[in-house]
């Protein structure tokens, strides 16, 4: 089906997140749409799929103007959407998520519905369990299933929000054949939004890169990747080389450390960390590295063993007393764990700042420093903007900013996932300047690439299992793929 | 304790639990929908005096339960109002009913205080009651206990296995992604806020017409708060929701024989004991204790009890939802 977007116009108050937008996507065709965070991708796409209704501007399906109410209406109408975080039903299991989509009996036919998902499930080499409650897959089987139950509704039109954060290189694989697949064997139409140039130019025919709300180019494969950064950032990006600093007595130890949950146990962490120095850790999700770093915060009680901080035992000590010891924790769910959702800027920032503090809050005093922070993290955003209605990316720069400036031990799920280039190269500016004042950091990341250019030591987690770290000047990035994943990756 | 005595104290048991049940399943669906009704206490108290009043005027019994839903649906209906559509607070609305309710009850029920008006008729099921044991305790009562029974297996089928039921769990559950699949959310929270809002009023009406019966100033105070409890101790499923009902039963008909057989002791602390029971109860299920006892479990068996003593409440809880 030919999807074509006409002049579309989104404004949130002064912001406009789309302005002007034109777009044609061929059928049998894969449709890169690319842009830095704040850019308006998804607004766009949720646009075309009746989540939000334009300001202004016209949809057109195979030449007939469409208008839809709601996501259902663009559904039936064969365009189906992938959200940046899987919209599904986590507490339920797999197979009633997909019942809920589609039966519209009184008593489902759970059978029918089963053989109709596993059909599905061999047809593009899926494995998921019908029975299994969704809150215990990984993402990217969350998003498998998400993709079958588009096909199942019978999608012509299959747009995926940033799909390749949060999921693992295999599943990545898989995901780019069935996307191949979908566009090059069974005609459909795929929109595929992101901002990482390598996927883009692995997977897409044609892209459309978005700026500030406005399209900055449409471009044929194959592409140039400095053409591509300059239509999405307006300029050239300079890669800095990593400085070196010389590391420091040890901030954070692990003494034979065993977390128990009762999903999964993680025993015998042994580990002493310098400070300024900075530790990668890898593996697939659920393998172990978040239990860990949450114990290394001060977030999960060790069932035995020891944590120091710079030498003194913190053990049984609380959160409040890591904090106060200058730990800091950056978790994964930015609007479920690290911002309050229906708090602005300016009222996190309140919330943040440290020390005494008088009773009646300085809110001009607050604002003009978030100011100061949202002009200097450039965040996409006013003092005033309540935190859900940042784009991805700038909810992370927003976290960011939010960091006490002193810190020894900095632990961090995913710091970059859903930054742009340019944003992820500078948040790691920031953050490697800080082990120059003694930081040592402690990060988990599903990407590589990142793990290996930022890491001094790499420590992979498979199955509950902490293996020792690596050196990462001496391996390389199949090693490491190999470790994580237990196979070589060929491509 | 003689078997009779036991037995009859089980089938009191039982019987008591009915009100709770309705109420605290009641709720349970209005929650599932993603809608907080605190307005219980309240409800129940004003539903219970309607209906006693009503069946009392009229002399028919089935009107004073006709009544009653209505009463419970229409305060259901002013926290669905206030919090779908005018975007208030369901805590703050549910707690003003409270009161409300309750002031009303006692203000509109004066001229029918402590009169003896008609109830539901005893009616043991032929057959099943002449079951040794099980018969008494469970079909030597009245057609409410039984509707209660059938209101626990209905609304468990209705929530996990039919298709509706499916819809409802989602528009509680994710709101956002109800509607992305074809769900009219605010207009489903609005039935089902209804719906759990009648149930309670049939509680209402099953203590003055059934289990205690006629009217009295702050007749049933207390239980709808105890019902709220048992939503939570139930984790959202009307099994556990049934279970709890039973429990808190228990512990009350335990507290009266305790109380007998420590004449000393002053009576208030054996009125008390349960509700204190059950919040430790409570915090046993939902806190972190739990948690601990699940890794002393063997593997196989964690998820097992994991899944029967742990629920979630519904994602979208007490969340409004707007399309953007
Ligand atoms: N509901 C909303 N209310 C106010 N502003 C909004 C809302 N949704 C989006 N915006 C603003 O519109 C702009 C575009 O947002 P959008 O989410 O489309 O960006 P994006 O290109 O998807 O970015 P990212 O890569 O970070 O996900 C941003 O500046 C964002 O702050
Ligand atoms: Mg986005």
């Amino acid at each position: 089906m030919k999807i074509e977007a006409l002049d579309i116009r989104k404004y949130f108050g002064p912001v406009r997140a789309n302005d002007g937008i034109t777009l044609t996507v061929e059928p049998g065709s894969i449709h890169g749409l690319l842009g830095e965070n704040g850019a308006g991708k998804t607004t766009l796409m949720k646009i075309l799929t009746g989540f939000i209704s334009a300001d202004g501007g016209e949809t057109r399906l195979d030449g007939r103007p469409v208008r839809f109410a709601s996501p259902a209406e663009s559904i039936r109408h064969g365009i189906g959407m992938l959200h940046q975080e899987p919209l599904d039903f986590p507490p339920l299991k797999v197979l009633d998520n997909l019942l809920l989509a589609f039966e519209d009996r009184l008593i489902p036919g759970r059978q029918q519905v089963r053989r109709v998902l596993e059909e599905l499930c061999r047809r593009f080499n899926f494995s998921i369990d019908p029975d299994a409650r969704v809150n215990t897959l990984t993402v990217g089987e969350r998003q498998q299933l998400e993709i079958l139950r588009l096909l199942a509704l019978g999608a012509e039109v299959i747009i995926l929000d940033e799909p390749t954060t949060g999921i693992s290189a295999p599943q990545k694989v898989l995901l780019f054949a069935t996307l191949r697949r979908l566009a090059k064997e069974e005609g459909k139409s795929v929109i595929f939004v992101s901002h990482k140039l390598e996927e883009v130019e692995e997977l897409c025919d044609r892209v459309t890169v978005l700026r500030q709300g406005k399209v900055t180019g449409h471009i044929e494969a194959p592409f140039r990747a400095e053409q591509l950064v300059q239509l999405m950032f307006g300029q050239s990006l300079l890669r800095s080389d990593r400085s070196r600093v010389p590391l420091g007595e040890p901030a954070l130890e692990l003494q034979d450390v065993t977390v128990q949950t009762y999903r999964l146990t993680v025993s015998h962490m042994s580990l002493a960390v310098r400070a300024g120095e900075v530790i990668g850790l890898a593996g697939l999700e659920g393998s172990g590295q978040r239990l860990m770093l949450r114990a290394c915060a001060g977030l999960q009680r060790p069932s035995s063993g020891r944590v120091r901080l710079q030498g003194d035992d913190f053990t049984r000590r609380s959160y409040r007393d890591f904090l106060a010891a200058g730990v800091a924790y950056l978790p994964a769910g930015r609007i479920e764990e690290g911002l309050i959702r229906g708090l602005t800027l300016t009222e996190h920032y309140v919330l943040t700042q440290r020390g005494h503090q008088p009773l009646f809050i300085d809110w001009v005093g607050a604002a003009e420093g978030m100011q100061h922070k949202i002009a200097e993290f450039n965040i996409r955003g006013q003092s005033g903007t309540p935190v859900e209605a940042l784009s991805g990316g700038n909810q992370q720069r927003a976290l960011l900013s939010l960091l006490p400036p002193v810190l020894k031990v900095l632990a961090m799920e995913h710091p970059t996932r859903g930054l742009d280039i340019e944003s992820a190269m500078w948040v790691w500016e920031q953050l490697l300047e800080r082990r120059k004042s003694g930081t040592a950091i402690l990060f988990i990341s599903a990407d590589l690439d990142e793990l290996m250019e930022h890491s001094d030591r790499i420590i992979v987690f498979s199955g509950g299992v902490m293996a020792s770290p690596i050196d990462a000047a001496a391996t390389s990035i199949e090693e490491l793929g190999y470790l994580i994943g237990g196979v070589r990756d060929n491509s | 304790m003689d078997s009779i005595l036991l037995i009859r104290t089980l089938a009191s048991i039982v019987r008591g639990a009915t009100p709770l049940i309705f109420a605290g399943i009641g709720e349970t669906i209005t929650e599932k929908a993603g809608v907080i009704n605190l307005s219980l206490d309240g409800t129940i108290l004003l539903s219970a005096m309607v209906a006693f009043a009503v069946t009392y005027t009229t002399g028919s019994v089935i009107l004073g339960f006709i009544a009653a839903m209505l009463v419970g649906a229409l305060m259901a209906l002013i926290v669905a109002f206030g919090s779908i559509t005018l975007r208030q607070d369901q805590v703050a609305i549910g707690f003003v009913l409270t009161l409300l309710g309750a002031e009303m009850s006692s203000f509109l029920g004066n001229p029918f205080v402590r009169l003896k008006g008609p109830s539901v008729p005893h009616l043991p099921i032929p057959y099943l009651a002449d079951i040794p044991i099980i018969g008494p305790i469970f079909f030597n009562h009245n057609l409410v206990v039984y509707l209660g029974y059938a209101l626990i297996i209905f609304s468990w089928f209705y929530i996990f296995k039919t298709q509706p039921g499916l819809k409802l769990q989602g528009i509680g559950e994710r709101p956002e992604a109800a509607f992305a699949r074809g769900s009219n959310v605010n207009l489903m929270r609005y039935v089902y806020t209804a719906l759990g809002g009648a149930l309670v009023g049939f509680a209402g009406a099953s203590y003055s017409l059934s289990i205690k019966l006629g009217w009295s100033h702050r007749h049933t105070a207390g239980n709808g708060w105890i019902a709220l409890a048992i939503v939570i101790f139930g984790g959202w499923h009307p099994f556990r929701v049934a279970f709890g009902a039973y429990l808190f039963g228990s512990l009350k008909s335990l507290s009266s024989i305790f109380q007998r057989v420590a004449p000393g002791i002053p009576s208030q602390f054996f009125n008390g004991a349960p509700f204190a029971l059950m919040i430790i109860v409570l915090l046993l299920v939902s806190s972190g204790w739990l948690d601990r006892l699940l890794i002393r479990l063997p593997v196989r068996l964690r998820r097992l009890v994991h899944d029967a003593l742990l629920g979630a409440p519904p994602g979208g809880l007490g969340r409004v939802f707007v399309k953007e």
